[in-house]
């Protein structure tokens, strides 16, 4: 295959609004691993679980499938405060979460997955806005609003979040509460009930990112263990907790996959990332932004 | 008791089961007593490394899968049969285990977790592209009507897998006891005091991905010949790793026979839904039962047991 101009364009425009909604996929899961040392294996899960909401939404009242997954937040905002008070008295409390917490996680993916194929079926499922059908084209090169739309919503979304964390009260607690549990008691702040909301934030930003999954592609709910290794890639990449690290990290893999696509072919793709991931872990573990 | 005694009477019990097996002679027996087999073997073989030395491998499909192309490669060019490819899938899974220690040696817990998943997508995309063993078209083997020697070919696959899973369980207990398997209990409680203490943790730790892969491998070894038709996506399921670090956990992760009671309870109870409600299910039983015990229950049955006449 002879590789032109347009082609590589082309390929790089879509890895990086691929890319952009990769890191609004992953925020969630690096702020409660590199925050809140939580390792919510089944995060891509509970975005596919947004997406089935957003999609019974969208047909109930014809609401566009974004808007939806704003309306989302405060309910997945809410389910991740209970979920992180089940996690925290079962797991947290007894010192010993690591890997019981990681198979607990786990296993609610397994639980939720059965759950979406029993309700919905294991149909591929769409939803209907202007922008999914329509490409604006300039020349050769081309802009799906398919791609764009959510790359332009993950970008907001990480700039949010960005802000929140620096610059609010509750957003420096839960970036302290990494560092040091006990300082943040000292100023009358308790550690728990700053985990509960960075994991419910987590959570709440899975809805927007299910959003985004069904405008990008058709959903099934086994969609979500296609984007658990993608996701942790992107969270040790990025340095674990590092919002711009993610951004950076997410655009980088999907670049790395498309270009790994048109250059080597499709079917190699996944292992030019993982390969990457692996590489990074074995020499690099702190990530390209971690602190070593 | 010896390792040699436990042996002979493990040996004694899988007779009795085979026996049983033989005279009631239900080819459907066979074949769900495979499944719950070849569970007990990577329930065993899972707590190698994620019970005894608490390193978490949820790359379990990768070195079943291994095991299992292991067996269509050595078909597809020598005719090699089963006896054979078994050893064969247990080098092969054993040596990537060995190589995926050496590379993750440096990290801890969860980074570990999140390695061999990659290591398990690695896996997949190279089986994927490697046309010799069918590539992401699949490969058929059939097998023939009867086994080498008597009855039918499932009941001969049922007793191949009864000697790996009774071999298997004879290992991981031998292990335990050894003086590696309280080198793997120095590492899983403090790797740094062990390290500090003399304990060779490098060495321990490649013994238990290198022993804990290649009995995964065998595992996988006959499973081409169960399925008559092989194809990456299905071989590589996550489903898999679920399975497996459920019964381990479900069992009991401190003791060889956590795993043995996981695998033999749950892969039947799988067994029965299978056939009774739907296949779904399954993983439904297996997800709500894990997130259970590891809320509930830590210790799985074997800590149940144990706790009872204590208190």
């Amino acid at each position: 295959m002879t590789i032109t101009y347009p082609l590589l364009v082309n390929a790089l425009i879509a890895g990086l609004l691929m890319g952009g909604f990769y890191a609004a996929l992953s925020v969630g899961a690096t702020v409660a691993f590199g925050l809140l040392d939580i390792v919510n294996i089944a995060h891509p899960t509970f975005a596919v679980i947004g997406a089935y909401a957003v999609l019974v939404l969208n047909r109930a009242f014809n609401i566009d499938p974004i808007i939806c997954g704003l309306l989302l937040t405060p309910v997945f905002y809410g389910a991740g405060m209970l979920l992180y008070q089940v996690y925290h008295h079962f797991f947290e409390r007894r010192g010993d979460d690591a890997m019981r917490g990681l198979a607990f996680f786990f296993g609610l993916m397994f639980i939720a997955e059965v759950a979406l194929i029993m309700l919905f079926g294991v149909d591929f499922r769409y939803v209907h806005a202007p922008y999914i059908t329509t490409t604006w084209n300039f020349g050769d090169i081309a802009l799906p609003l398919r791609l764009a739309v959510p790359f332009a919503g993950s970008v907001l979304m990480l700039a949010a979040l960005e802000l929140f964390l620096r610059k609010t009260f509750v957003g420096r607690a839960i970036v302290a509460v990494a560092q040091d549990p006990f300082a943040l008691r000292l100023v009358a702040v308790s550690p728990v009930r700053i985990k509960r909301i960075a994991f419910g934030i987590a959570c709440a930003s899975a809805a927007l990112a299910g959003a985004f999954i069904i405008v990008i592609e058709p959903l099934q709910p086994a969609v979500g263990r296609e984007f658990i290794g993608r996701v942790f890639a992107i969270c040790v990449f990025g340095g674990l907790g590092s919002l711009p690290g993610t951004l950076v990290a997410a655009v980088s893999l999907g670049l790395v996959e498309n270009l790994s696509t048109i250059f080597i072919g499709a079917s190699w793709s996944p292992a030019v990332a993982f390969g990457l991931l692996l590489a990074t872990l074995a020499w690099r573990p702190s990530g390209l932004f971690g602190r070593s | 008791m010896t390792n040699w005694r436990f042996l002979a009477a493990a040996a004694g019990v899988a007779a009795i089961v085979f026996g049983i097996a033989a005279w009631l002679n239900i080819d459907y027996l066979f074949f769900a007593g495979y499944v719950v087999l070849q569970y007990v073997v990577l329930a065993s073989a899972w707590n190698i490394l994620g019970g005894y030395t608490g390193y978490m491998n949820l790359g379990v499909s990768a070195f079943f899968a291994l095991g299992a192309y292991t067996t269509v490669a050595l078909e597809t060019a020598w005719k090699l049969p089963l006896p054979a490819t078994i050893p064969a899938a247990a080098i092969v899974a054993g040596l990537v285990g060995i190589g995926m220690g050496y590379l993750t040696l440096r990290l801890k817990g969860i980074f570990f977790a999140i390695a061999t998943l990659a290591l398990a997508v690695v896996t997949e995309t190279f089986i994927t592209n490697w046309d010799y063993v069918g590539g992401s078209a699949g490969a058929y083997l059939l097998h023939p009507k009867r086994g080498p020697w008597f009855g039918s070919y499932i009941e001969y696959l049922f007793l191949l897998m009864l000697i790996v899973a009774t071999f298997a369980v004879v290992v991981a207990r031998a292990v335990e006891r050894s003086w590696l398997g309280y080198g793997f209990t120095a590492i899983r409680d403090d790797e740094t005091a062990a390290e500090a203490t003399g304990v060779p943790t490098l060495r321990l730790k490649l013994v238990a991905t290198g022993l804990s892969g290649a009995l995964m491998g065998m595992a996988g070894a006959p499973l081409p010949y169960y399925v008559s038709f092989l194809e990456p996506a299905s071989t590589f399921n996550l489903a898999y790793a679920v399975n497996t670090i459920a019964m381990a956990m479900i069992g009991g992760t401190t003791t060889w026979l956590g795993p043995l009671i996981g695998a033999v309870l749950l892969a039947t109870v799988q067994q029965v839904a299978t056939v009774t409600i739907s296949s779904e299910i399954n993983l439904m039983v297996v997800g709500v039962l894990l997130v259970g015990f590891v809320m509930l229950a830590p210790n799985g049955i074997v800590g149940l047991l144990r706790r009872r006449p204590r208190s």
